[in-house]
């Protein structure tokens, strides 16, 4: 049994920052499936946004013209006053991760580099080469170590306690030990991140299964705008390993067989640096009408960086080189990298405030797992590192506020008595001959990918929704080797299985009923974006009886009337 | 089916069953051409021992969950083609030098102890600018290297002076202080140094180069050795402060 004032779960950016913010004020416990290092924020590549106005073509750059290209992106699905929040505060964020020792590439006068990124109207993107999510988490993790946070690696969250509309902790499995540990506090913070893995392309990790959005939402807490999920256009063949946007930032092409840059006909003037719903249908497009490359391990196009040189590529963009040479045989200087869409950011996900609050007391959320709405219905590049950094610092902010005005203490024995149910529910798993999580999640998984992806229509949706709904019974009778807790990773597959299905079912019942297309959602069968009926975000909220209800709301408009969106 | 049969022998153990020694277990798999050690590892656990034990994450060789020895050598099982070997057999082996906590899973424990020993983080005197620190890009390229560890403990597996020597604070402790000493913004004072003037610090190391080999991302802590053994030898002798 443990107590926290503050127990966050989650090791990655928006976890570490909001640590850091709480631990010289409270006690401060941090969970994490992974070493916080592991974290999937060590991927993300191409830069976060700020308006430095560093770049020589963008001095007359500013936070609002920041915010104004993220609310364009985001297809007006976002809530404005939200996006201003985070778009004014990311200068302030830039300076902090540097003055904390992060290493930004530099310009020639010695100011932190920026690079033009998609649906951006100036270089905005500070970079480190290709790795900007490894050298800022690492930064964060200097920071923490510097603070003394107190760290439990490799413990897996299984369940939120929920008592009178308040939480008061979780129960976890600590792996190393091979135990069922209750966690209590005062304020919980989810960081737990994306659901990639229920798509059968992903650039995600492999431990980005959502669970903390399914755990939450199992545990009554509303999701916001699951139907909108991010396609990035670049991915290489076979395993989905992410190509950053930087690499057309950079000015890589992308080409069809013909050899066209086919962007010309979807985006005449943004052309490869479109948003990425937009580039990722143009991809898709291509491939279907036949004018893409055909290969055992799917079909694609190509990126092209031949042009930008040796020089450029091994300085700017070293990091994809050798996920080139390593995953493809490729060396990119010489050769074109086959790429395709592949499923890459959850912009739905727990429905919070600008404040990171959630509709339950002393639950709070940020980063990928948690919708704010920052991005609406589609993401811009570089728009992650920062919301998950911005809303670590003020998720931090708004739990501090809180605990000043109360001093509740959470129910112990109300964590004990739902740690007994999770032994009751981990010795069944355990226990029987059922069938192996893995099955279901690799049906989960194509299903997903074939009826949930860039393209939707009624029907698609209709079969998947059907097909998930039989996952759903399948799962009821899983049942994995042994119900040991210790170093059990196929416990902990099963485990998260049952909240990847819910997350499944909730994106692709918000999908079905949203007859619009906005940003990363289109609908063959209703093309257009529909402002009268859909400027709304979709909210489900687990029903008495387990059924999803779902519900709308409205979307906040400050001073950006929502217009035709057009690069 | 296309591909052809591998087999995989991993060397099993359960801390928590310590009288049952390691043994190895093998696996046959059917492998097709591109597939990597860690995609085998995988359906070895979904489909034929829901038992087996071994992290990963990125799958992308830049989350260093995955390091291990494969077939003799230090590496991460993510990104090691299967077929790079010209064998059938695949011999997987936990990170030397750490206690095995369950098959290919070790205690990192003591490599993050001496990771935090060298206070591996910007120290700064002065106080921070509005805006940031400026830095040159040729400053900036001095750290590039160092920049680039993962943190993944393959040289710290492979590092034959641990092997004799667990008190040894180790190349990646070692290359991480040096990432922060060459950062031109970096203000701690040289005589923060003394530590690694022992042959548990710098001093320890045997110049056998090999957690270069072991290194996934091209960094040298052999070069960070070095470096930081010219500063202390320049302070002790000339009083002289970095940079």
């Amino acid at each position: 049994m443990l107590y926290h004032d503050v127990l966050i779960v989650g090791g990655g950016l928006a976890g570490l920052r909001a640590a850091v913010g709480l631990c010289d004020k409270y006690d401060v416990g941090l969970i994490s499936k992974v070493h916080p290092v592991r974290s999937h924020s060590i991927a993300a590549q191409g830069g976060i946004n700020a308006a430095l106005a560093n770049h020589p073509d963008a001095r007359d750059d500013t936070p609002e013209k920041h915010a104004f290209d993220t609310i364009k992106g985001s297809d007006y699905l976002a809530d404005q006053h939200a996006v201003e929040i985070m778009c004014y505060e990311a200068p302030k964020i830039v300076y902090e991760m540097e003055h904390w020792g992060c290493p930004f590439s530099r310009f020639p006068d010695g100011s932190i580099a920026q690079r033009p990124f998609g649906g951006a109207g100036y270089p905005r993107t500070c970079y480190s080469a290709d790795i900007t999510g490894h050298v800022l988490l690492n930064t964060l993790f200097e920071r923490s170590v510097e603070r003394g946070v107190r760290i439990y690696p490799e413990f897996v969250v299984v369940t939120l306690v929920v008592k009178d509309g308040r939480c008061h902790g979780v129960v976890a499995i600590d792996q190393i030990r091979g135990q069922l540990v209750s966690i209590s506090a005062r304020a919980t913070l989810f960081a737990t991140g994306g659901y990639g893995r229920i798509y059968y392309y992903s650039t995600n990790s492999l431990t980005n299964t959502g669970s903390g959005i399914g755990i939450a939402y199992k545990a009554g807490v509303p999701l916001k705008d699951m139907e909108f999920v991010q396609f990035h256009p670049t991915s290489i063949i076979g395993t989905n390993i992410l190509i950053t946007e930087g690499a057309r930032g950079e000015g890589g092409y992308l080409i069809n067989k013909n050899g066209e840059r086919f962007m010309q006909r979807y985006a005449p003037k943004a052309m490869e640096l479109a948003p990425r719903d937009i580039v990722s249908r143009s991809i898709a497009t291509e491939i279907e009408e036949g004018r893409g490359f055909e290969s055992e391990l799917g079909s694609y196009v190509h990126l092209d960086l031949r042009h930008l040189g040796r020089e450029k590529i091994l300085e700017r963009l070293p990091g994809i080189r050798s996920i080139c040479l390593d995953f493809l045989g490729i060396d990119p200087i010489l050769e074109p990298i086959p790429v395709m869409p592949a499923q890459h950011y959850s912009m739905g996900g727990i429905d919070t405030n600008e404040r990171c609050q959630t509709d339950l007391e002393g639950f709070y959320a940020a980063g990928e797992c948690a919708c704010v709405s920052v991005h609406g219905a589609n993401r811009l590049g570089g728009n992650s590192l920062l919301e998950a950094i911005v809303f670590g610092k003020l998720g931090a902010i708004a739990i501090d506020d809180d605990l000043k005005k109360t001093n509740g203490k959470p129910d112990s024995l109300e964590v004990e008595k739902a740690k007994k149910k999770v032994e009751e529910k981990i010795y069944r798993l355990g226990s029987h001959k059922g069938e192996k999580p893995f099955r279901i999640l690799d049906d989960l998984r194509k299903t997903m990918s074939t009826y949930v992806g860039i393209f939707r229509t009624k029907e698609g949706l209709e079969e998947g929704l059907n097909r998930i709904m039989e996952l759903k019974k399948r799962a009821e009778h899983m049942g994995v080797t042994s119900p040991n807790l210790f170093m059990n990773y196929e416990l902990i597959s099963a485990l998260e299985l049952e909240y990847m299905i819910d997350i499944c079912h909730l994106i692709t019942l918000g999908a079905l009923l949203r007859e619009e297309s906005r940003g990363a959602h289109f609908r063959r069968d209703f093309p257009m974006r529909d402002d009268r009926k859909w400027l709304k975000h979709t909210m489900a909220r687990i029903g008495k009886n387990g059924e999803p209800e779902i519900s709308y709301k409205d979307v906040v408009i400050t001073k950006y009337e929502p217009t035709e969106r057009k690069y | 089916m296309k591909g052809d049969i591998y087999t995989f022998k991993i060397l099993r153990y359960d801390s928590t069953i310590p009288d049952k020694g390691p043994e190895f277990q093998s696996y046959r798999v059917r492998v097709i051409p591109g597939l990597t050690v860690l995609t085998v590892l995988n359906r070895i656990r979904d489909e034929i021992d829901g038992t087996l034990a071994f992290r990963s994450s990125c799958r992308s060789a830049v989350c260093g969950s995955c390091a291990m020895v494969i077939n003799g050598k230090i590496d991460l099982a993510c990104r090691t083609q299967v077929a790079q070997f010209g064998t059938r057999e695949i011999i997987l082996e936990p990170l030397p030098n750490l206690e095995v906590i369950k098959d290919l899973v070790v205690d990192m424990t003591p490599f993050w102890k001496m990771y935090e020993k060298v206070r591996p983080y910007l120290i700064r005197k002065s106080p921070d600018p509005e805006k940031e620190s400026y830095q040159s890009e040729e400053d900036r390229k001095r750290i590039d290297q160092f920049v680039n560890c993962i943190l993944c403990a393959c040289c710290y597996g492979a590092c034959p002076v641990l092997s004799r020597d667990p008190e040894y604070l180790g190349p990646a402790a070692l290359a991480k202080l040096e990432r922060f000493i060459s950062d031109s913004r970096d203000e701690r004072p040289m005589r923060e140094l003394e530590f690694i003037n022992t042959d548990k610090g710098v001093w320890g190391c045997d110049m056998v180069m090999r957690c270069i080999d072991a290194c996934p991302k091209g960094v040298r802590p052999t070069d960070s050795i070095v470096s930081l053994r010219k500063r202390l030898l320049k302070y002790k002798i000339f009083g002289k402060e970095k940079k």
